[in-house]
């Protein structure tokens, strides 16, 4: 087996197939990065994966998953200005949280250099939005490049991590989740490790590190500006930005990240290929590289994905410089949204230039096919929970969802949860919602890691301001959605064992007396206790705990133990279908006759469908021997 | 070296083991000398939803995205996802291996929509002028291991040219070991020769 923790760490150059995530992590070590935070989300977690493959005693760089982004970039930061290279990474809407924090950091001057690696979600593939965060480099001042390649994003990483160092500022690489995840042979260097540096440089001469008052504030943002517009100025003969000349004096088109490959895929298709300007540096703007681009061509496209952030540059460079190019931007909403797949690229060509790209008619499908969007896993406890909150609520009661896998909670049948914004909004929401409301209920959902996350802050809130409403912690003991990353509450931390910091425990700490802790398996337990909540007045608590099951299973298949029995269909069964269509584990299924079968490749005889049958036919065969571990 | 142009699109449900198969035919492409890129598309799909993967194999690609309708071969891992592939990414003239099992989707399952019959899968491969393989279950010992059953019926009929047995041996080598290598190579070899 060909070990990620060797290679990442071997002296001698390699040639490997990895994805983008794997790939930025050869780039920190052979940078010299020495510190690496995180709060874990998609498209991102893989860097987290690779550098926990690397055996701890011979791992240069120190990591751990802080309990939230805005937490994880401070880290970074604190590094950083002790000398130390440092990178923090995360997804796109976890910049949100780190927000307050990240937008100082263009004002500081990071003594050991800072690496900010963004994971971008275009077509929301697993985030609440698709927000661009291109905006932020220019809202806080900080130079951004972008991949377009798992090769790009290692050999990016390292210039960015030399930019910082060089120039005491903090870098942003921007990802995409096709950058993040595409796979390709990648060719690495070799790698001397420095010898660890352990003398404490922090030092405020280096600063100033305080900014407040308008006496301190203008000037570091002064010095930001002026480092900004330095950068840019190298940006114009920068190797990062590469220029494409098929010889095309009409057309040219201006273009960066997954959308390039795209790009280039499509005019495989065309003999009339347009130049191309890539650009590497997307903030900020290689200006005079741009200009001459375009009075090179007589009509220039911009192919960038979601907003029209190099656009409104060009276009205001153009105007500044005089330059007559016809510039062709976004031509409607549709060109803001989504994925730049090469289909898209190709129907947006299309729009812009039709006779370069012949009409591709899309094909009218025969048959229907059925959606098949993520679901909660056969055994989760989630599942039980819903189940059994959803007897006690009055149709007309609001659910209130939060992030995490209990989000899933929202899908048919169970439709728990009705409004969702972010990361632990959920207090906060339902509180609002509870305000002049004497005639529902509200219940907010909550999840384990999420509670550690963001979710204190509107408890706290509950509390203090006397809110009147249910939260129910659906605890799995695991930060589940992402991949079973630990968390505060769960008693290790990537690093070794901690100590366990207990959500009922805070919750006790913060005063809050109406609290039940329940099962989520021990369904007709949680029904009436979600029932009582509901009558009494205040802020009330209830926790719904049960591990992962996905978790549970991969360890015990891991260590070779089977799985116990499927659970089977009794004779009993007079089909009211409550457990296909109301428990709905995918494990039941239908046959033609009308029959309930398990499907034994699904089942992982947790047999909690077991008392959701009216009839008592589900029928569940422990073994004599149970094993519990 | 022969210039080969193969864009491979691999379906299935979140669980079955996808991102092992599309590695395994990456790194096998790659043992066989040729150019290859690709990506998993999976977002939340972990569970249990729809799970993707392009492989494309060839000087030809840049994106590791295969457009819409353009797929030389589409692997599924399950009928209704033989179908989602079929329509959505597989070229006219291209093959369609799938193993013939069925996970209800969710719509199925709330009896929303009516089950899905193989012939209908047939009837649009052939109206399509597609070619068909249907991989009929094997019994085996984890189910998890449906994966190895579609690669060594890909490779003992030699689906992508160029690519043999001793490639996708080697990439196995490269991903798995211990008990779970011996178990998944015993299972592709005894395969091959049974076949």
């Amino acid at each position: 087996m060909k070990r990620l923790g060797d290679f990442l760490i071997s002296p001698h150059g390699s040639t490997e197939i990895v994805m983008g995530n794997t790939a930025i992590v050869r780039g920190m070590i052979e940078s010299g990065v020495r510190v690496v935070t995180s709060y874990p989300g998609s498209p991102t977690p893989e860097i987290a994966a690779a550098i926990t493959a690397i055996s701890k005693d011979k791992n240069p760089l120190y990591f751990e998953f802080s309990t939230n982004e805005k937490v994880a970039t401070e880290v970074a930061f604190g590094a950083s200005i002790n000398g130390h290279l440092s990178t923090v990474f995360f997804k796109s809407v976890g910049l949100n949280v780190a927000a307050d924090t990240f937008v100082q950091l263009g004002h500081m001057e990071v003594i050991g250099g800072m690496v900010i690696v963004i994971g971008d979600d275009p077509g929301a593939n697993s985030s609440q939005n698709e927000q661009d965060n291109r905006h932020y480099a220019r809202l806080a001042y900080v130079p951004m490049l972008e991949p377009s390649t798992p090769t790009e994003a290692y050999t990016m990483f390292k210039k960015a991590a030399q930019l910082s160092i060089e120039r005491y500022m903090p870098v942003i690489l921007r990802m995409t989740t096709h950058v993040c995840h595409a796979k390709e042979k990648v060719t690495f260097s070799s790698w001397t490790p420095l010898p660890l540096n352990h003398s404490s440089r922090f030092n405020v001469d280096n600063g100033p590190y305080i900014p407040l008052t308008t006496k301190l504030v203008l000037p570091l943002k002064r010095r930001a500006l002026e480092k900004l517009a330095q950068f840019a100025a190298d940006a114009d003969t920068s190797s990062l930005n590469t220029v494409i000349n098929n010889n095309n004096p009409l057309y040219g088109i201006i273009t960066m990240g997954a959308p390039f490959q795209s790009l280039q895929d499509v005019l495989e298709e065309t003999a009339l290929k347009p130049d191309i300007l890539k650009l590497g540096i997307i903030h900020p703007l290689p200006k005079q590289l741009v200009a001459d681009f375009l009075r090179q061509h007589k009509e220039v496209k911009i192919v960038e994905e979601l907003d029209d952030f190099i656009e409104q540059q060009v276009k205001a460079l153009a105007y500044d410089m005089d330059i007559s190019t016809k510039i062709i931007g976004k031509q409607d909403y549709e060109d803001w949204l989504n994925e730049y797949t090469p289909e898209k690229v190709s129907t947006i060509l299309q729009k812009t230039w039709p006779h370069l790209l012949a009409d591709k008619k899309p094909r009218i499908p025969l048959f229907h096919w059925s959606p098949r969007p993520a679901q909660l896993c056969p055994g989760c406890g989630h599942r039980s929970a819903f189940h059994a909150i959803k007897q006690a609520l009055d149709p007309n009661d609001i659910t209130v969802a939060d992030i995490g896998c209990h989000t899933l909670g929202i899908m048919e049948p169970y439709n728990m949860g009705q409004v969702l914004l972010c990361m632990g909004h959920s207090s906060g929401t339902a509180a609002g919602l509870s305000l002049f409301n004497n005639s529902r209920k509200v219940v907010a959902f909550l999840g384990d890691s999420t509670f550690f996350h963001a979710g204190l802050p509107g408890i706290i809130n509950a509390v203090f301001n006397h809110h009147n409403f249910t939260l129910i912690l659906l605890d799995n003991g695991t930060t589940a959605m992402t991949g079973h990353q630990s968390h505060p509450g769960v008693g290790y931390n990537v690093n070794g064992p901690t100590e366990k910091i207990t959500i009922r425990r805070v919750l006790d700490g913060i005063g809050i007396t109406n609290i039940r802790e329940i099962d989520a398996y021990a369904q007709a337990q949680l029904t009436e206790a979600v029932k009582a909540a509901l009558t009494e007045k205040g802020f009330k608590v209830i926790i719904a705990k049960h591990p992962c099951m996905l978790k549970a299973m991969r360890e015990r298949n891991a260590a070779g133990k089977p799985l116990p029995p499927s659970v089977e269909i009794t004779t009993d069964c007079n089909q009211n279908y409550t457990c296909v269509s109301a428990f709905a584990c995918p494990t039941f299924q239908h046959n033609d006759d009308g029959s309930i079968i398990v499907h034994k490749d699904l089942c992982i005889g947790d047999g909690s469908c077991k008392q959701t049958c009216p009839t008592k036919a589900i029928l569940h065969k422990r073994p004599k021997k149970e094993d519990n571990s | 070296m022969p210039e080969i142009k193969m864009d491979i699109y691999i379906i299935g449900v979140g669980g079955q083991g996808i991102g092992l198969l599309s590695e395994v035919i990456i790194r096998a492409a790659d043992y066989a000398g040729f150019p290859v890129r690709g990506t998993d598309t999976h977002g939340l799909a972990q569970r249990g939803g729809t799970v993707s993967s392009c492989v494309r194999i060839g000087s030809h690609a840049h994106s590791a995205l295969i457009r819409t309708g353009c797929a030389d071969m589409v692997i599924a891992l399950e009928k209704n996802e033989a179908l989602r592939g079929l329509n959505s990414h597989l070229r006219d003239g291209g093959t369609l291996i799938y193993y013939d099992t069925q996970w209800q989707p969710l719509l199925v399952r709330l009896k929303k929509e009516c089950l899905l019959k193989s012939e209908d899968i047939s009837s649009e491969c052939q109206c399509r002028n597609i070619l068909e393989y249907q991989i009929a279950p094997t019994k085996l010992s984890n189910p998890k291991m449906q994966n190895i059953a579609l690669l060594a019926s890909i490779a003992k009929h030699n689906k992508i040219l160029g690519i043999t047995p001793l490639h996708y041996e080697l990439a196995l080598n490269d991903l798995l070991e211990g008990n779970k290598l011996e178990n998944n190579l015993s299972l592709f070899r005894s395969l091959i020769a049974a076949l």
